[in-house]
């Protein structure tokens, strides 16, 4: 049963095949998406479809490594490998030695190729959460190793906030799922869906009072409801405060930490500011891209608005948009489908585990993809304001994919070993 | 830990939810809003017109007079411009360095990505030197088009010209005509304007996001091909245009010729003119103010739009009615004294000749205006005294038919209809019952209160030839292949005149030419049959106009020919009318007894001084001093019987011609 030598053995082979799924249908959109007559031929390393070919197969070769490896000392090393990759975000930081690309001060050169160190941060940290979460007497419930937790979840957040990247920042903020499943009150999530919505709504509507009484009349029908419970009262009646508070807070909030571009992104998704020329014009022509899809898609190659190059970045961030032009509503629900059943499947292999480590490991990793794929695809459809963050394993990109390779490649290797001792 | 086993399933179940919110919102946008397609549509197809050529014009014999001719234009992308030797350019396409700037601003106005025109319609020599180094020039192209060409130079108020399309024909147009497209806009250019600029082709092109084409929409399958203008075979005869352009060189006049047969118009000379070519190329709209501002309006389409009193070479036509109406028969005589009794005036014959017994031939022959003036009393007298409005009424509708105070309906723009007074215009005037023959009087000479165009004049003649009937005037003989292009072109309309009463007063015109007033133009071995004018103008020297048709039995051409202030009919309308004849029926023109030749003719210089005060077209009013007065005393008289001041002035102006009897011809 537990021959360590059949390194397939045990292996899921469902992720394993999703995995291949969705890079495959990622190069065939990179291909697409870049396509220049010109360079008609398939591996050609001057392309992108020829880099990401490559580093297709270099994933494919990590990915095997990473199966071969011995995983039970991976729990023992994840804080040495949460220090390196916390020391490489700092040493992107400094002038000279971190390559600049796209306004992001987020790369290392290596020569044959740059790195992304932040694409590995989300490895490690989860590593080092799930190994501190897995060890005994810790419970997220006490103020002492939910600051841990926090901490260890903070740390290169504000590393690469630096850069800034903030798509990669808010990757970060993804694993509260990890910490609620393992104890956190529902009420982080609940209030955080609050502070969300009051955010949104403030800026939608410009009249703060309207707000406020709305709020105050909700509070008043849950105050009721909640008669007799005393303690239920008390919170609510804080709450309604803190949200009215929070109502005359988030414009000076809002105009005061964000930078220019930032509140011109969030103005076009809002519907504040039609605008399709300068801000909003990525945007406006990705949605152009996936609605003129319809059913079954432009075909193959046939996209006007990919082959002809109106939307910009297509290759990496806005990827999607090749999938809803030439594959129609038919690829979007194939890519969306593949995508949840992924993350189902993560959570069916992070609850078959034995051991704590394993399991919030998976439940990191879970977050991680769900995160990517959700802010990525809302990007392309409008939903969200532009954040530069890439469509995992499918957008174009060496790190993402290698990053996000042996972030599965991880799990599948500890999920192979769940019957072992550990 | 696993005390928390059951949050997997809000987790899960969070997944799902936010897999079906995308699923939702990408059903939305893919599935109902139908929008985004039409964004994609329009993002990348361009439609782009493709221009057919315009339809040359030919003339009888298929000489060509509108061709198209090749020109590059110079166009510009300024986006895609880089670094260059820019005083070569502007020395290539001969502009200066201050032009280049100012093109070049306009064209990144007007879009920094999208081609427009830096210069246009380069001759081909430049175009040439210029071909072989456009790679020297990124962002520049060379773009070919074509051109009116005028390979005889000749015909221009003919033929008209094309030119930019304005903002009102462009909102008539119902979204045809676009800024910058091109449109006939005077003469044939204009009348058959749609036959002439064939139909538009669209291709509708891809462009990428920086608007570089990229092929054709759907594999030019909505693409539709540029159909080419007609070939329009026009009526006219290059030969006797050229030559009668020549002969009407230097003078303000017309010449227009029809073949009575058909009513086709062989020549149409409106002088003075231009060479039309000069309104195409770079120098266009310099030449056009320059042509636009000459006093002497070579822009004025003379042989419709100038009018002019027809004079004596209105006679036979007065005769033939007289005839018809049975007022006089050919054998009627009238003994001229030198004068005529009309009322209590005395009317002296032209030069106070004494012309004796004549008969209506002989009074047609040497002009006697005592025998018309006499036939004309006749005819206003002929229902009674008392009712001198209702036999005017009478005899104008006679005049009517021929064509005269009514438009012919050429088939060009801006034709005139000329003008012939009404019995009511009289009993506005002279109130009532207080006109008679004898006030109205000079109207049977053709003077006073008729007008009439060039080509009204050459119509009748072709009336007379056709002994009763012309078919409308035209200029256009075919459009393609099509033979008939329109039904009326080949109607007959009759005059109201019995073709046996044409002989005597036709009689009395071939004797014009051989012994009477147009002696001097006769051509040997053909009978050409005539009628001099000597048309006042109220000021200068008289119109010399002469009208004719030849040969006398089967007739090919009818012609009138007008010189302003040339003098005499006998002067110089009817030289320049028998030369032209000449040329038409024999492809020569032969030695004369008289010892003319056109040459004398080519060269004369009649152009008169005052034309820049007094533009052609507008009436002839009084300048003496004479005139003014009565002018003025008439004024005060009939002050209360003319209501609107404008009105009034207008028919002060009639008015004071009445006055001017003096010796006719």
């Amino acid at each position: 049963m537990n021959n360590q030598r059949s390194f397939f053995f045990n292996v899921d082979w469902v992720t394993v095949f999703i995995y291949l799924a969705l890079c495959t249908i990622g190069w065939f959109n990179i291909y697409a998406a870049v396509l220049d007559p010109e360079h008609a031929s398939m591996i050609d390393t001057h392309t992108r479809y020829g880099s990401q070919f490559i580093f297709m197969m270099i994933a494919f070769v990590v990915a095997i490594v990473i199966l071969l490896l011995e995983s039970r000392f991976l729990s023992a090393l994840a804080p040495a490998f949460y220090v390196i990759t916390v020391l490489l975000l700092m040493t992107v930081l400094i002038p000279g030695v971190g390559r600049n690309v796209g306004g992001n001060q987020a790369w290392i050169d290596l020569g044959f190729m740059r790195l992304q160190p932040s694409e590995f941060a989300k490895y490690t940290t989860c590593l080092l959460l799930a190994r501190y979460l897995s060890g005994t007497n810790i419970k997220v419930t006490e103020i002492k190793s939910f600051l841990i937790a926090g901490g260890i979840i903070l740390l290169p957040m504000i590393l690469i906030k630096k850069q800034p990247d903030d798509g990669s920042t808010l990757v970060f903020c993804s694993l509260i799922f990890v910490l609620y499943r393992e104890g956190l009150s529902p009420w982080f999530l609940i209030v955080t869906g609050v502070i969300i919505l009051l955010f949104v709504l403030s800026l939608i509507i410009p009249n703060p009072w309207y707000l406020v009484s709305a709020l105050i009349a909700a509070g008043f029908l849950l105050m009721y409801f909640y008669r007799r419970n005393r303690q239920m009262l008390l919170g609510l009646l804080i709450g309604t405060v803190l949200a009215i508070g929070l109502v005359f807070a988030i414009r000076p909030i809002y105009n005061r930490s964000l930078n220019a571009y930032q509140k011109d992104r969030i103005a076009v998704v809002l519907g504040i500011t039609h605008d399709t020329r300068h801000v909003g014009y990525n945007q406006n022509q990705s949605k152009i891209a996936i609605g003129s899809g319809r059913m079954w898609g432009k075909g193959y190659l046939k996209g006007t608005q990919t082959q002809y190059s109106f939307v910009p970045e297509q290759s990496t961030d806005f990827i999607f948009c090749t999938i809803g032009e030439e594959w129609g509503f038919a690829g979007s629900i194939v890519v969306v489908g593949l995508y949840l059943s992924l993350l189902i499947r993560i959570i069916v292999i992070a609850e078959r585990q034995r051991s704590p480590f394993s399991r919030i490991y998976a439940y990191g990793v879970a977050s991680v993809i769900f995160f990517h794929f959700f802010i990525n695809i809302s990007m392309t459809i409008g939903f969200m304001p532009v954040i530069g963050i890439p469509l995992p394993l499918i957008s174009y990109g060496g790190s993402s994919l290698l990053s996000f390779t042996i972030l599965l490649f991880t799990l599948i290797k500890l999920d192979s070993n769940r019957m072992g001792i550990v | 830990m696993n005390s928390f086993f059951a949050r997997r399933y809000v987790i899960t179940g969070i997944f799902i939810t936010v897999a079906l919110i995308l699923l939702a919102r990408l059903f939305y946008m893919q599935i109902i809003d139908d929008r985004y397609l039409l964004f994609a549509k329009n993002n990348v197809v361009r439609p782009q017109i493709v221009y057919p050529a315009r339809g040359p014009i030919l003339d009888r014999r298929g000489v060509i007079l509108v061709g198209n001719q090749p020109v590059y234009d110079v166009m510009i992308t300024p986006k895609l411009v880089k670094a260059f030797d820019t005083l070569e350019f502007c020395r290539l396409i001969g502009i200066d360095k201050e032009g280049f700037d100012k093109r070049y601003k306009k064209a990144y106005k007007h879009s920094p990505r999208l081609q427009s025109v830096f210069e246009g319609q380069l001759s081909t020599i430049t175009s040439a030197s210029l071909q072989e180094r456009m790679y020297e020039f990124p962002g520049f192209d060379l773009v070919l088009r074509t051109v009116r060409s005028y390979p005889d130079s000749s015909a221009a108020q003919f033929l008209g010209y094309i030119g930019e399309v304005n903002d009102a024909r462009i909102a008539k147009s119902g979204g045809y005509y676009r800024q910058g497209d091109y449109i006939g806009i005077s003469g044939v250019e204009s009348s058959y304007e749609p036959e002439l600029r064939g139909t538009r082709g669209v291709q509708n092109l891809m462009v990428d996001s920086r608007g570089a084409a990229k092929g054709h929409f759907a594999d030019g399958a909505y693409d539709t091909a540029a159909v080419a203008g007609e070939r329009l075979t026009s009526s006219l005869d290059s030969r006797i245009q050229k030559l009668g352009e020549r002969l009407m060189a230097n003078k303000v006049g017309s010449i227009v010729a029809i073949e009575p047969s058909t009513g086709e118009i062989l020549c149409f000379v409106s002088s003075p003119t231009y060479n039309p070519n000069q309104l195409v190329g770079r120098q266009r709209s310099e030449n056009y103010s320059e042509l636009n501002q000459d006093p002497y309006k070579p822009f004025l389409v003379r042989p419709i739009q100038a009018r002019y009193q027809p004079g004596s070479s209105f006679k036979p036509l007065d005769a033939l009615i007289a005839i018809q109406e049975g007022v006089i028969t050919p054998q009627t005589t009238y003994n001229c004294p030198g004068y005529y009794i009309a009322g209590n005036r005395r009317i002296q014959c032209f030069h106070g000749e004494v012309h004796g017994t004549v008969n209506l031939a002989s009074a047609v022959a040497h002009s006697c205006n005592g025998y018309f003036f006499m036939v004309f009393e006749k005819l206003i007298n002929q229902k009674g005294p008392k009712y001198t409005d209702t036999s005017f009424t009478l005899w104008r509708d006679k005049v009517l038919k021929f064509g005269i105070a009514r438009k012919l309906n050429i088939d060009l723009p801006g034709e005139n209809s000329g003008f012939l007074a009404t019995s009511a215009f009289y009993d506005k005037w002279y109130k009532r019952g207080g006109w008679r023959s004898s006030t109205v009087i000079s109207l049977g000479i053709g003077q006073s209160e008729i007008l009439a165009t060039p080509l009204q004049l050459a119509n009748i003649e072709a009336t007379i030839a056709n002994r009763g009937f012309f078919y409308k005037p035209h200029l256009i003989k075919s459009i393609g292949d099509k033979q008939i292009i329109k039904k009326e072109y080949t109607e007959r309309n009759y005059v109201g005149i019995d073709s046996g009463y044409f002989a005597p007063v036709i009689d009395g015109m071939q004797a014009v030419v051989e012994r009477g007033t147009a002696v001097g133009v006769r051509i040997p071995g053909i009978i050409m049959c005539g009628k001099t004018g000597t048309a006042q103008t109220g000021h200068g020297e008289d119109n010399s106009v002469f009208v004719a048709f030849a040969p006398r039995d089967n007739p090919k051409i009818a012609i009138a020919v007008v010189v302003e202030h040339g003098g005499q009919g006998a002067t110089w309308a009817a030289p320049i009318a028998s030369f032209i004849v000449e040329k038409y029926l024999r492809d020569s023109i032969s030695r004369r007894p008289s010892g003319i030749t056109p040459d004398y003719y080519m060269n004369k210089n009649l152009l008169p001084a005052i034309v820049a005060k007094t533009p052609p077209g507008k009436k002839p009013s009084a300048d003496s001093l004479k005139k003014a007065a009565v002018l003025d005393s008439l004024k005060k008289l009939k002050q209360k019987q003319v209501a609107a001041a404008n009105k009034k002035a207008a028919l002060l102006k009639q008015a004071a011609m009445l006055y001017k009897h003096k010796g006719n011809e």
